[in-house]
């Protein structure tokens, strides 16, 4: 599994866009730490790109990684290899080069510039959201056949997790504005990997005084021990279950 | 050593392959025959798990190769496309596949690679090769590991003579060896001097797995591609 995992990485280095991206990354993160003068405000607006950003590329970049690595899969499935470990190193090789594009690019700035506990939750969620992605691009990739179709598929669930989901969520807030609906809304965001990290982050902030009520039932769970690790076990489940299934679904293909 | 049993496999409405039951014995040369489409690669991608079957069970020296990868050691796989990752050159996809298969003391048979000429080519992608040089990398990769057991899809389509000349040369000397040789090929003249046993399919369904020399008595001709086509106006 090693040996596949290193051909995996050296095969991401080979094309450019991971340079590219970790280069992008650093760029957007030295400039907006240094044109704010309170780096805490520099986080905030990092916050956002981040958010956007990391899901995407990650999402997009291992979607298309997948269905072009189709030719060498299939040449190491007729080999005595297990299909379980070919398709986990192709998770390892492929969350690890995100990871490390994330931590590069946006975490050493970060150390560098705001080390303090919401620094941390910024680096910890971002590289968790860049693993995430990576699992739900590769669910995605493994279940649809075609490549156009794949992608697009990648490309509208990111849609939905960084946009649509927060419409909805919008959309159930107004509708039932008659109803206490804070609970809820707790129990609605584990199910979007992007609002849990974003909520995660802010509540580190200060502002997070600025969110009304429901604020404050948030800092009341998120902001507590049980809550902490509530969230984190939930963004790790967001990282096992769309590897299981699709693991799942790789080890009853046919090539 | 590989015994296939009832194995069925349908994609969407199409039965690939329908009841098919197979024996496949040490030291064989066996040719799978049948027109475009009857199964024969399926089959083949079945007993490499490259396919699930849908039903049925393949054995490979007596262990089911459903759960199993470790029966793929002793098989040299030469598929009918061969095809690779486009920006590695051969040189680094022979060095890979040594370092993902190399065995303890397993000794690696590079002759075909030379004969090939392919040590001159090593430093060529993937995507820039003919097809013909992509046949010979699978034919190389397949013979590379010395194994017990080679399965070759259409092995000199695409081949020059002279490089067809050299893989028959090779599968008759591994013959020799008292490997089991799998091979499917549309070129019937040239299995005559190969083959000891022939297996015949159709729309998926086994016809008959005869040895040559049996059916070359039921039909009274000498020639392989003859006795096929006599067998084929009769069945049709």
């Amino acid at each position: 599994m090693k040996k596949i995992i290193k051909y995996v990485i050296i095969d991401i280095l080979r094309n450019k866009i991971m340079l590219t991206y970790t280069a992008f990354l650093l760029v957007i993160s030295l400039t907006i730490f240094n044109l704010e003068d309170n780096s805490s405000k520099g986080l905030l607006s990092l916050l956002n790109i981040i958010l956007i950003i990391v899901p995407l590329v990650s999402m997009l970049f291992s979607a298309i990684y997948v269905y072009n690595s189709a030719e060498f899969v299939e040449l190491l499935v007729s080999q005595p290899l297990k299909r379980r470990s070919i398709w986990l190193s192709l998770f390892t090789g492929l969350s690890c080069s995100m990871a490390v594009s994330f931590f590069i690019g946006a975490g050493i700035p970060i150390l560098l510039y705001e080390a303090t506990a919401t620094g941390f939750m910024m680096l910890a969620t971002g590289l968790l959201l860049s693993v995430i992605f990576v699992s739900i691009a590769m669910f995605a990739a493994v279940k649809t056949r075609d490549k156009a179709r794949g992608i697009g598929v990648a490309i509208l669930l990111w849609l939905y997790f960084a946009l649509i989901f927060d419409g909805l969520l919008l959309f159930i807030l107004f509708q039932f504005a008659d109803y206490p609906l804070e609970k809820t809304m707790i129990i609605l965001s584990v199910f979007n990997p992007i609002d849990l990290s974003r909520i995660l982050i802010l509540l580190n902030m200060d502002i997070s005084a600025l969110m009304g009520y429901t604020g404050a039932i948030f800092k009341d769970f998120f902001g507590t021990q049980v809550g902490l690790i509530t969230s984190f076990v939930a963004l790790f489940v967001w990282i096992i279950v769309p590897t299981w299934l699709s693991l799942r679904k790789f080890n009853r293909k046919d090539l | 050593m590989i015994i296939a049993s009832n194995v069925t496999k349908q994609f969407g409405k199409m039965k690939a392959l329908d009841n098919v039951s197979v024996k496949c014995n040490k030291g064989e040369c066996i040719a799978l025959i049948g027109p475009n489409g009857s199964g024969k690669t399926t089959f083949i991608k079945c007993v490499l798990g490259m396919v699930v079957c849908d039903s049925g069970f393949i054995t490979f020296n007596d262990k089911n190769i459903r759960h199993d990868w470790k029966y793929r050691e002793n098989i040299g796989y030469m598929p009918q496309i061969g095809r690779y990752p486009d920006n590695m050159t051969i040189g680094q996809i022979l060095d890979m596949m040594k370092d993902i298969r190399r065995k303890t003391g397993g000794a690696i048979d590079e002759e075909l690679v030379k004969q090939f000429g392919l040590h001159a080519l090593l430093g060529k992608r993937m995507r820039t090769l003919s097809g013909g040089t992509r046949q010979k990398v699978s034919a190389s990769l397949a013979f590379l590991f010395n194994p017990d057991v080679l399965i070759l899809d259409e092995p000199t389509a695409g081949l020059d003579p002279v490089a067809s000349e050299i893989l028959k040369e090779k599968i008759i000397a591994e013959k020799r060896k008292g490997k089991l040789i799998l091979v499917t090929s549309h070129i019937l003249s040239e299995l005559d001097d190969l083959v000891t046993q022939v297996i015949y399919m159709q729309e998926g369904k086994l016809c008959f797995h005869k040895n040559i020399n049996d059916l070359r008595e039921d039909t009274g001709e000498q020639k392989l591609s003859k006795a096929i086509a006599s067998i084929m106006i009769k069945t049709s």
